[in-house]
């Protein structure tokens, strides 16, 4: 019975190295982080557009990734969008007067949610609901803003860009 | 069977037939292999069916078995319609049976000792000594009890139908198919496949049914015959019968002449003609 | 022309009824496979032989292949000024559609003409029948082990095809042609999902079971000759290949 003895080795180290492969593509290569489900806390945020963020998006402060995005829903009540943030517990003195907006990484990369920090001697706690949002920035509003700013200043001629800069008093 | 047909000289069919087959037609697609089949096998007997080449004699094998089921007619083993049988029936009758193929169909990735147990591991919960035992008993029975350790490639043709056969009687069954048992092998060989075949008919008490086409060999061995021609039998009895029988197919097939009911030339145009003929040629 | 329409209608024909006969003998080795699993040292033997002595091809193929991702990746990449997205690149092609894919098509060329070729070789020297005749179902015993050693063996291989072909990309780009080694694995890490992931692993498996029973089903069903076996062992590359390719569309239309 040597040869099935040969065969059996050889057939768990295949597996063996199989297994490995699929475990190395999964945790080398990918950005999942296994470990925020268990240590973390809930914040809550209402938003007026969320732009194309999507749950699962990083939520981070400084740039420094600190949560993820858990969901989002909406709000038929408030007619506003309810994101939900899940907040690592290593992070849990953010003052509860910071901000939270939705900032794009790159030029056109992925939507994330960005937390600047406030100045309140509070933090926040689980299940708190942030006060100061930022909404996306819709491209097309940006560039309907632009160019309505472009049409009057063709229309008084000058004179608004001018009070913009500050050297006409209106 | 109609005992009053002429060269019929067997008995007609009894409660101690191993096997019947009555008024059997199977066909191949659209082509009648058999057609009205009548055989007894009597019980005890080594019974050869002969005829010549294609007449379907592995097919009838297959019928035994309950690999094929016949379009018509029936076929009876050991007192059971085979068609009638559900997979555990055929279960239970495929134990009783033997079968040796002409190759001797050995699985190529077990050696020989393990070719013999095939049956026994797959069917009995045996204890190793036991089946070790058994195994090494039915390979000395074949003269073979030292090749234990040997692959099938390694195995001359003869050797490896011993191997087969011992392989076949290892579930110690009622009645042993041999397909074809002679091809191909040198006159030592053959004369041993003849006398193991005739002495374990004897020993182990069970009923043999040789397909074959070698008339002379198995004449020495067979109680009872049956040759087959265009689906059917055209005759019957013990080999002395059948060297006497008149008819010119049985005449041609005993004496392996050239042409006679069976056509030498294949079916052709005119000879002259053909050779005459300058439109064939470019 | 009436010919050519008559041909077309008969290969139609040949085609339906082939395609009955696998769902058929799709659904026996299914509905056995439980039972066979009940014998694991056969289906280990057959994981061996289809998976195991498969390692060496693709191993080297996958390295191979990903050092010329790495160098087309690298000379295509450089032409927008961005080399470091050769890892994120080559990860994303590699999971995706060259593991999986590539991985099926040898697999079919190695282990599924092995698979048709011995079991074209049983059917034509009578073992399936001798089988038969001594009340054990050959397809029990002898195919159902060889389409789950292949099922399992399949998954296993791509995955071990991306990642030495991973590593590949990285000797090519990192060591060869100096992309910086952190940009290469950060960016990767950066963009590559576990649905990624996923998606490649979904798509070894499918390729597995349907090359295994493709080729269990051509050696089973040759020809008893030694035509039929060679046929056979054609067959199962060429359907292989093509099933393999239609069925990477369509799973790929599904999961994205």
């Amino acid at each position: 019975m040597r040869k099935s003895r040969t065969i059996d080795i050889s057939t768990g180290l295949f597996v063996l190295l199989g297994m490995t492969a699929i475990l190395f593509l999964v945790t080398q290569i990918t950005n999942r982080e296994f470990a925020l489900r268990t240590d973390s806390y809930r914040l809550q945020a209402q938003f007026g557009n969320v732009g194309g963020l999507k749950a699962g998006a990083p939520v981070s402060m400084a740039g420094v990734t600190i949560g993820r995005v858990e969901s989002i829903g909406y709000d038929m009540d408030l007619f506003k969008a309810v994101v939900t943030l899940r907040i690592d517990k290593r992070y849990d003195e953010i003052p509860n007067d910071s901000d939270a907006g939705i900032l794009t990484a790159g030029l056109l990369g992925g939507q994330y949610v960005g937390i600047t920090p406030g100045g309140s001697e509070e933090t926040f706690k689980d299940g708190d609901r942030v006060e100061f949002v930022q909404d996306a920035i819709v491209l097309e509003n940006l560039i309907s803003k632009y160019l309505f700013n472009q049409a009057r200043e063709q229309a008084t001629g000058g004179e608004v860009a001018a009070t913009q800069k500050g050297e006409l008093q209106p | 069977m109609n005992p009053a047909a002429a060269g019929h000289a067997l008995p007609a069919a009894n409660a101690a037939d191993v096997a019947t087959l009555r008024g059997v037609d199977y066909s191949v697609g659209g082509k009648p292999v058999f057609t009205g089949l009548d055989i007894s096998i009597r019980r005890g007997d080594v019974t050869a069916i002969m005829g010549p080449s294609g007449t379907g004699k592995t097919t009838l094998l297959r019928l035994i078995t309950g690999q094929l089921r016949p379009d018509a007619g029936t076929v009876i083993v050991d007192g059971q319609d085979v068609a009638g049988l559900d997979s555990s029936g055929l279960y239970v009758l495929r134990r009783k049976i033997g079968m040796l193929f002409q190759n001797g169909a050995l699985l190529t990735d077990l050696d020989v000792f393990e070719n013999v147990a095939f049956p026994l591991r797959e069917h009995a919960r045996l204890p190793e000594r036991l089946v070790r035992n058994i195994v090494l008993t039915k390979l000395h029975a074949v003269g073979l009890r030292g090749a234990a350790g040997l692959m099938p490639q390694e195995l001359s043709g003869g050797m490896a139908r011993r191997v087969a056969l011992a392989r076949a009687i290892v579930m110690d069954p009622q009645i042993l198919l041999y397909d074809e048992p002679f091809a191909g092998l040198d006159p030592i060989s053959m004369g041993v496949v003849l006398r193991l075949i005739r002495s374990l008919n004897e020993a182990l008490g069970i009923s043999s049914i040789v397909v074959t086409h070698d008339v002379r060999e198995v004449s020495q061995i067979a109680d009872a015959s049956y040759i087959l021609s265009d689906g059917r039998v055209v005759a019957s009895g013990t080999p002395e019968q059948l060297r006497e029988h008149g008819s010119p197919v049985v005449q041609q097939f005993m004496e392996g002449l050239a042409d006679g009911p069976v056509r030498f030339h294949y079916p052709a145009p005119d000879y002259r003609k053909q050779l005459l003929d300058r439109s064939e040629v470019a | 022309m009436k010919a050519l329409v008559g041909d077309l209608a008969s290969s139609l024909m040949e085609f339906l009824e082939r395609l009955g006969a696998m769902t058929r003998f799709a659904g026996a080795v299914v509905a056995q496979s439980p039972a066979a699993l009940l014998r694991p040292r056969l289906v280990v033997e057959q994981v061996y032989n289809t998976g195991a002595l498969s390692l060496v091809i693709i191993m080297t193929c996958g390295l191979f292949v990903g050092m010329v991702l790495g160098l087309q990746g690298y000379e295509l990449l450089q032409r927008f000024g961005s080399e470091e997205s050769l890892g994120v690149g080559a990860a994303l092609s590699l999971l995706k559609e060259l593991g999986p894919v590539v991985t099926a098509l040898l697999f079919a060329g190695r282990a599924g003409t092995a698979l048709a070729s011995e079991l074209g070789l049983m059917r034509a020297t009578d073992q399936l029948s001798a089988m038969e005749v001594m009340a054990v179902d050959p397809m029990r015993r002898v195919v159902v082990p060889r389409f789950l050693g292949g099922v399992i063996s399949m998954p296993l291989l791509t995955a071990v095809f991306i990642a030495v072909a991973l590593y590949g990309v990285q000797l090519v780009g990192v060591q060869f042609l100096g992309v910086d080694q952190g940009q290469f694995w950060s960016q990767m890490r950066g963009a590559v999902e576990f649905e990624d992931v996923r998606e490649g692993l979904v798509k070894g498996f499918t390729f597995g079971v349907a090359c295994s029973l493709i080729a269990v089903f051509e050696g089973y069903n040759a020809q008893p000759t030694a035509e039929g076996v060679g046929r056979a062992t054609t067959r199962t590359v060429v359907i292989s290949a093509v099933v393999t390719l239609v069925l990477d569309y369509i799973l790929t239309a599904i999961m994205l």
